[in-house]
């Protein structure tokens, strides 16, 4: 090959990978940026005077006499409001049946918009869910709701070669000359009277146990759900990995078992997650009994086996690469095999075992899979660390699932997912982070 | 410059003159050696089915210095890590014959090897500190066998480094990595590391081939000065450095002892015709 066709091979083949890294980049900038801003929304953002008022009776926080006197003012515009509805209401009642037909459902659908706007209207009883007992608690629904309230969404069938579309017609339209009229330009004009909303940074979606379904409150039993799996994970899997790759490095002799078991492990290591959660639900579970049903340590010991062949691995591969010469200085000073291991091999390699060990405690944090039969809850409480024998308990990657999936109402809370997604993103990187400077520190310790 | 590149002619044409470099230095007797330390009968050593070693009859004298010479792979380093079995790390490697060690057989059923390896301290070819401060690389042997007092590991600590001549240039910075030192200091330490655990043999693998020559000048002194009170092995690849600081010396070809004399006699008068060809460079 001549000179001139390498030079232009060696800049195409840099011009590829600087390409494709900015690809990554971009394509990770991508995932990121909606998953940060999205979810530090749950964090802060303008919470409204139903709010204050939630946290106050169902958390016990904030001050009872500002809410107090924030709550005439708003009460007072609220009123105004509530008037309109009685006065249309003794209107509708003098109105011949065929009008009052006319009006009822439409009616209705204002009440009901009002309801989800400010809470329950005077004279309603107390509903039985949280989630009704409160108005919009957040600035940006609200809204959204008061949208719903001015605006009625009609479909268009009107020609049947196309798909119908959602059409808003004005509520003041459909209820022209009648007194209801007023009510729509008087909530429009005074909402934020109403709500009060001012901007936040609510610390509780961290600390703060979920209420009704995570309508409202916090994530905390998620986080310390997955704490508690991949730290319990790390109990059983650390010290395990590391012997057996001390077995495998150090004592285990080359032969067909041992080529047998290295490859198994390596095998184990490609199994699809959702093997290993059907697999501990069957042994750990059915056969071995060591929780009635779900637990934290069922899970913990089905994110163990998951986890075993990454930290066998890297332990392996860090113990091979301390420099036989280490080995040798210390049987030459007299020091038995196991001293050896114990005071040359294993702190040399520490850095590399540590990181793996990191890594894999990342991995079990973030998994979903393994502990939907074994561990995983979708609402509960947070456990204490007494109960982690026989409880189950939420945990985020799993209720990321479960919310996106399966909640009823998982439109509302749109906001809550991103925040738990978030928070896992946040545990994972913090964990890997860690690991890298862990690694440094402890590679600069050794080389002095 | 002129002189020095007739004197290589010269070298080149008189077989006689060329052997002039190597002549070694008067050497006194030492007081209470002399008596044999190891002893090889029929000594071979097995890679497999290769036969790395080949039955090599020897006695090698307490506390005086013994150096291997030979060309590569002619298992002068094996039969050097043979004496305190750190050939027993290499797996399918094993031994016929009898290697005794002051009259207990090296390899028998019942040795040690740990207490073995204890007696006999080895240095090896390139400086192996561990990644720890300089006390504590000399002090990992005495903690090893049982010595935890301060004040001792200190004396001790200090009378090693004194022994391989470091301590003037290390005793300020004892807590300092010891990967930090020059190769020439680092390969002391190592000295002074085995040394620390007070071993009857001090086997050296090539000790010097990594150093550069002033490094290895300090090497060599330091073997000057424990010739006497250990016995020391060397293995080097320099036969003008065997010369210098061996009393006896032992010339291997492929796997086969061909002589074992004083170092003065082995360079001067060598009674087999490979010694002969060997030192004078006819093949290396």
């Amino acid at each position: 090959m001549n000179l001139g066709t390498r030079k232009l091979l060696d800049r195409s083949f840099t011009a590829l990978g600087i390409g494709s890294i900015i690809i990554m980049g971009l394509a990770l900038l991508v995932v990121l940026v909606p998953i940060v801003s999205n979810g530090i929304g749950a964090l802060v953002f303008r919470e409204t005077v139903e709010h204050r008022k939630l946290l106050l009776s169902e958390f016990h926080r904030g001050d009872a006499g500002d809410l107090e006197k924030e709550l005439v003012i708003s009460n007072g515009y609220r009123q105004k409001a509530f008037d309109i509805l009685a006065a249309f209401d003794r209107e509708l009642e003098q109105m011949e049946p065929e009008r009052q037909e006319v009006y009822r459902e439409s009616y209705e659908q204002v009440r009901t918009a009002l309801r989800v706007l400010l809470g329950p209207l005077p004279g309603e009883e107390l509903p039985e869910l949280t989630r009704f007992r409160y108005g919009q608690t957040r600035w940006d629904k609200a809204e959204e709701k008061l949208h719903d309230l001015l605006y009625e969404q009609k479909w268009d069938y009107s020609n049947p070669d196309v798909i119908a579309k959602p059409n808003d017609v004005s509520r003041a339209s459909i209820f022209a000359g009648t007194s209801l009229v007023r009510l729509f330009p008087y909530v429009e004009e005074n909402i934020d009277r109403m709500m009060m909303p001012q901007w936040t940074i609510y610390w509780g979606f961290i600390t703060d146990s979920s209420l009704d379904s995570h309508f409202f409150g916090g994530i905390w039993p998620e986080i310390q759900g997955t704490i508690f799996l991949a730290i319990g994970a790390m109990i059983f899997a650390f010290p395990l990995g590391v012997i057996a790759a001390i077995y495998f490095t150090e004592y285990a002799r080359e032969g067909f078992l041992n080529s047998l078991l290295r490859s198994a492990n390596s095998t184990l290591a490609g199994v699809p997650s959702i093997v290993f959660g059907l697999f501990g639900l069957a042994f750990f579970i059915n056969t071995l009994h060591v929780s009635e049903s779900k637990s934290v340590l069922a899970g913990s010991l089905t994110l163990a086996i998951m986890i075993l062949p990454t930290i066998i691995r890297a332990a392996e591969e860090a113990i091979l690469s301390v420099p036989k010469t280490y080995k040798e200085a210390s049987l030459g000073l007299g020091s038995t095999k196991w001293n050896t291991i114990m005071t040359v091999i294993l702190p040399a390699a520490l850095p590399g075992i540590l990181t793996g060990g990191v890594i894999s405690l990342g991995r079990a944090a973030g998994e979903t899979a393994p502990i939907i039969f074994t561990a995983a809850v979708s609402v509960g409480t947070a456990i204490g660390l007494g109960d982690v024998l026989s409880s189950p308990t939420p945990a985020l990657s799993w209720n990321i699932y479960n919310l996106a999936s399966e909640h009823e109402a998982a439109a509302q809370i749109r906001h809550v997912q991103y925040g738990m997604v978030l928070s896992l993103v946040m545990i994972v990187l913090l964990l890997n982070l860690s690991a890298v400077i862990l690694r440094a520190r402890i590679s600069k310790k050794l080389k002095g | 410059m002129a002189n020095a590149l007739e004197a290589t002619e010269r070298k080149q044409n008189d077989k006689s003159t060329a052997r002039d470099i190597y002549l070694p230095p008067e050497r006194k007797k030492v007081s209470g050696g002399g008596a044999p330390h190891v002893s090889a009968k029929n000594f071979s050593i097995y890679y497999g089915e290769f036969e790395a070693v080949k039955k090599v009859n020897a006695d090698i004298l307490s506390k005086y210095v013994t150096a291997i010479i030979g060309p590569s792979g002619c298992g002068k380093s094996t039969f050097l890590r043979a004496i305190n079995r750190m050939n027993d790390l290499i797996p399918n490697c094993h031994t016929t014959g009898a290697l005794m060690f002051d009259g207990d057989d090296v390899y028998g059923k019942f040795t040690d090897e740990v207490l073995l390896r204890k007696k006999i301290g080895m240095v090896f070819q390139k400086p192996n500190p561990f990644p720890k401060s300089i006390f504590d690389n000399i002090a990992y042997g005495p903690r090893l066998h049982g010595i935890k007092d301060r004040k001792t590991l200190d004396a001790l600590v200090e009378k090693s480094l004194r022994k391989a001549a470091l301590w003037d240039e290390v005793s300020d910075r004892l807590d300092k990595n010891a990967l930090g030192l020059s190769g020439g200091q680092q390969q002391r330490l190592c000295v002074a590391r085995t040394l620390a655990v007070e071993p009857e043999i001090l086997l050296l693998d090539e000790p010097t081939s990594a150093l550069d020559p002033k490094a290895t000048a300090k090497i060599e002194d330091l073997i000057q000065e424990l010739r006497g009170s250990y016995t020391i092995m060397i293995v080097t690849h320099n036969m003008q450095q065997a010369s210098r600081v061996s009393d006896y010396t032992m010339f291997f070809y492929e796997g086969v002892l061909i002589e074992h004399a004083p170092t003065a006699q082995l360079f001067t008068r060598p009674k087999d015709q490979m010694t002969e060809d060997y030192i004078t460079g006819r093949f290396s």
